[in-house]
């Protein structure tokens, strides 16, 4: 059996100290299996983002225990020292908005990852006009990212946040700006590449059309998080 | 990897080439004033190349003729003639005068110089030397005279019949060659008025008008009408002597001062353009300052114009140094730009300077070095910025 693609166990995040501390997170435990999409669902102001930017290495937990890909990351600290080639291989990032680079064309802005990473820019561009291929944007692969609309370019953000082929991607409400036929069609893009590619895929997401499609919830409240079951609608 | 410090030039590319058209300009000014500087330093040494002097001879305690003024009796040469080590000795004189040409002043270098001794212009573009006596000269082309032009120097008209070219004084005013005693006369005669009130003061003087001392007032007048001064005798050493050594000389045994090739072009450039040197440096050193001024803030505010873009590469691992990298790059490539720009119009626009303006190969270089540095100075606190900030600012919240 699959290692968790995601492990979190008592995960807590304190800004500040003494009486101006705030618990941000106070206890997260997440379990998420390779290729399987959650929702993580909550109010402004319940911990989604801290979730989110310690899922992704950017900010330091101040407890608990967290793996990913079976790696085991925080244990009380960093257990990785080079946290920027762990967000670079392993995590992926879909933001609310696409933030594509805007002076870079659309497959060099997927084929900067991999040439990151250290791959040759030959092979970095294959995989990125692979990826578009696969994600029907294929046709704008020269394009410049202003010359894209709105779902284009999340489908171009999604792209670059799997090319690396990470075990985990984050999205953080990835479908805000779109309208539902386009929102639902970004959702239908991230299972079919969390299928395809075993990646786990976190949508942090306030949208009412697509909550219905995750088969599992992690709701926030307080700083702790609550399982529940989704309806698993098709999307 | 990909340069991302050239897709960002190429992507906002209009930015970057008005940017760098005012750079450019600015660089352009700065190698103008480098140019200018070298301009008067090759002007004062063209001065000393046109004399075609081994040693200066001037009045004693003076740094004449150039910097300061010299007055030397014109029978000093035939002592000089006769010293062991002096090929030759040539009267000189030198005058900075204005010339009216129709309805413009020409101001100009006049040096009376005896044919076909040193002194005399180097070389000719146009016309002939100066074969009569008296009222021809020979003129640098950019006093703007022509052959066969007639120029009024104090009381008499001169032929322009030669032109020559380069030959300018330390200042950069374009020479007029003319007879040596038509020099003497232009420099110093007095006027036909002074001449009359002197004439009267003597004769009214009772002790210069005896009238048991038959001669002696006509010989007084005849000398206050003639002139007998020159501002400096060009010596040419003979081959096998030591020019320091005949200088050494004649300022022991003639009680005049004596300048070496050497000395003199200290005179001209240390001392004669010293304060116009340090005007100019320290011209260039606030360029240099609004330029890096200039460059840091255009950076800094591009830097401030992608602070997401930049999260964003953070976030998904781009290392310090590689963003570091294409901030310096940037600022490079605007420097680049701005220093293509810049010695482009300064070659241009140099031939249309009052002055000389030489601008020196190794002088572009330098200055495309000092732009470089400057350059990369003014991105280190763009840098700075940029590394500070925090890739979690691309996740909301």
């Amino acid at each position: 059996m699959d290692a968790p693609a995601i492990e979190v166990r008592g995960l807590g995040k304190r800004y500040g100290e003494g009486d101006a501390a705030v618990d941000a997170l106070k206890g997260v435990d997440m379990t998420i299996a390779p290729g399987e999409v959650v929702g993580l669902i909550g109010p402004s102001g319940s911990g989604k983002s801290t979730l989110l930017k310690c899922l992704g290495a950017v900010i330091e937990p101040t407890k608990g225990f967290m793996a990913l890909g079976g790696v085991p990351v925080f244990d009380g600290g960093w257990k990785i020292r080079d946290l920027r080639g762990l967000r670079r291989d392993s995590i992926g990032f879909v933001f609310q908005a696409p933030y594509l680079i805007p002076f870079l064309d659309v497959t060099d802005n997927i084929a900067l990852l991999p040439m990151l990473a250290g791959k040759p820019n030959r092979e970095a561009r294959r995989m990125a006009v692979e990826l578009l291929e696969a994600l029907d944007v294929g046709h704008r692969a020269k394009a410049s990212p202003a010359e894209l609309s709105g779902g284009e370019q999340q489908r171009v953000a999604i792209a670059r946040a799997l090319v690396n082929r990470p075990p985990i991607v984050l999205a953080d409400e990835p479908t805000a700006p779109l309208d539902s036929e386009r929102a639902l069609n970004v959702v239908r893009i991230l299972n079919r590449m969390a299928e395809q590619y075993r990646t786990a895929i976190i949508v942090v997401t306030h949208d009412e059309k697509i909550i219905p499609t995750f088969r599992r919830i992690y709701r926030i409240r307080d700083g702790r998080t609550y399982e529940e079951a989704g309806e698993g609608r098709a999307a | 990897m990909i340069s991302l410090a050239g897709r960002d030039i190429l992507h906002h590319w209009t930015k970057y080439v008005f940017t760098g058209v005012g750079l450019g300009l600015l660089i352009g000014v700065t190698l103008s004033m480098a140019g200018i500087y070298r301009g008067m330093v090759d002007d004062a040494q063209v001065l000393l190349r046109s004399s075609a002097a081994d040693i200066w001879v001037v009045q004693q305690e003076t740094l004449g003729p150039y910097a300061e003024p010299s007055s030397v009796r014109d029978d000093a040469y035939r002592a000089l003639l006769g010293m062991p080590g002096v090929a030759d000795a040539a009267n000189v004189t030198y005058l900075t005068m204005q010339i009216r040409q129709g309805e413009r002043d020409v101001r100009v270098m006049a040096v009376g110089f005896e044919p076909g001794r040193s002194g005399e212009p180097p070389f000719l573009v146009a016309g002939r030397g100066v074969e009569r006596s008296h009222y021809e000269v020979v003129a640098d082309v950019r006093t703007g005279f022509r052959l066969g032009e007639r120029i009024r120097i104090r009381r008499q008209e001169y032929e322009v019949v030669g032109l020559t070219r380069r030959m300018v004084s330390s200042s950069g005013d374009p020479m007029v060659f003319l007879p040596l005693k038509d020099a003497q006369e232009a420099q110093f005669l007095k006027d036909n008025d002074a001449i009359v009130n002197e004439r009267a003061r003597t004769v009214a003087n009772p002790g210069l008008n005896r009238p048991g001392v038959p001669g002696l007032l006509d010989a007084l007048l005849a000398s206050q009408t003639s002139s007998r001064s020159v501002n400096a005798v060009l010596v040419k050493v003979a081959s096998g002597h030591d020019a320091e050594r005949v200088a050494g000389n004649i300022r022991r045994w003639k009680h005049l001062e004596a300048y070496t090739w050497r000395q003199m072009e200290d005179i001209l450039v240390s001392k004669l353009i010293e304060t116009s040197a340090r005007q100019i440096a320290t011209f260039l050193v606030i360029l240099a300052i609004v330029s890096a001024a200039i460059v840091s803030f255009i950076i800094y505010t591009m830097t401030l114009g992608k602070v997401r873009e930049l999260a964003v590469l953070k976030l998904i691992g781009t290392r310090n140094r590689t963003i570091a990298a294409m901030i310096l790059q940037q600022s490079l490539g605007l420097g680049l730009i701005g220093f293509v720009i810049g010695k482009t119009v300064a070659t241009l626009w140099a031939p249309y300077f009052p002055k000389y303006v030489l601008l020196l190969p190794g002088d572009a270089v330098r200055g495309l070095a000092a732009t470089m540095v400057v350059c990369a100075i003014a991105s280190l606190v763009a840098i700075r910025v940029a590394l500070k900030v925090d890739p979690a600012t691309a996740i909301g919240g």
